[in-house]
């Protein structure tokens, strides 16, 4: 139980939530790996505030992260639903466009 | 050394759960794959000692991941489970890149002469976290309580079919309301 093991699994989870957000086609799936790349955050800074600095300082910016998650869910879900009702679209490419 | 295999365990159990959730066919499996990824994410959290946030990390995701299940459900019209299809694009430019950049950060994070701990962790992190967020750290929480409340606000506006401002106009002066369905006796 390492800094360094800790921060290459949060790297990994990271990549496979990369790898989500540029290839999926639906937006709820985009938002999956949206989702991963931010808990990858979360393992990454829990590490390196335990390994490198133990002040609750640390601790509050986990809780910003958690915030940022929590945010990007519900406005994505608002966002998704008012695609689903405008334009009857699941997936990212049936709405390229701006304007309607 | 036990600790060790448990943490490496539950970091493969994370990885390998977010992987699934673009493997599986079904959108519920590839929720419930997003969600146990979280929730070993949430028990290495609590491995690193930080007990609240891991807890609050895997209730959170939990609910989250029940949530999303729901919306799989709306608006995925077809069911893949039973008529699987691609539903990707650029695949390999995808694959690509994450791989890059995965190695990009592992070369970092080896090569990387990380510092020494600095200080030692308080003797109870939670109570140390909840004094921080009352005491010094408080413009965090009176920042983060309105943009709460900003997003309850903007998701309802966003998701909402018809508000007011549908049926009587930008003023709310307009009537009678514009209804699809008129109500009422007629007069």
């Amino acid at each position: 139980m390492t800094l360094e093991a800790t921060l290459l699994i949060a790297a990994a989870i990271f990549s496979v939530g990369l790898f989500g957000a540029i290839s999926q086609q639906v937006v709820v799936m985009v938002m999956m790996g949206l989702e991963l790349m931010i808990n990858a955050v979360i393992l990454a800074a829990a590490g390196v505030w335990w390994f490198l600095a133990p002040d609750p300082t640390g601790q509050v910016l986990l809780m910003v992260i958690i915030a940022a998650m929590t945010v990007e869910m519900a406005m994505g879900f608002a966002v998704a639903t008012l695609l689903h009702r405008e334009r009857g679209a699941d997936m990212t490419d049936m709405a390229t466009d701006l304007s309607g | 050394m036990l600790s060790d295999i448990a943490f490496w365990g539950i970091g493969l159990v994370a990885v390998l759960g977010g992987a699934a959730v673009f493997y599986v066919d079904s959108m519920a499996r590839a929720t419930y794959a997003l969600a146990l990824s979280f929730v070993a994410v949430g028990l290495q959290v609590l491995f690193l000692q930080q007990n609240y946030v891991g807890v609050v990390t895997i209730l959170m995701m939990v609910m989250e991941m029940a949530i999303m299940a729901v919306y799989m459900v709306m608006f995925m019209g077809m069911n893949p489970a039973l008529m699987p299809m691609s539903m990707v694009h650029s695949n390999k430019t995808a694959i690509a890149v994450a791989v890059t950049t995965f190695l990009a950060l592992a070369t970092g994070i080896l090569m990387v002469d990380w510092p020494t701990r600095r200080g030692s962790p308080p003797p109870d992190v939670t109570m140390a976290l909840g004094e921080s967020l009352m005491g010094p750290k408080m413009l965090v929480m009176a920042v983060i309580s309105p943009v709460m409340v900003a997003t309850i606000v903007a998701g309802v506006v966003l998701a909402a079919h018809r508000t007011r401002y549908d049926r009587f106009g930008d003023d709310l002066k307009q009537r009678p309301a514009d209804d699809p369905q008129p109500g009422g006796v007629g007069r």
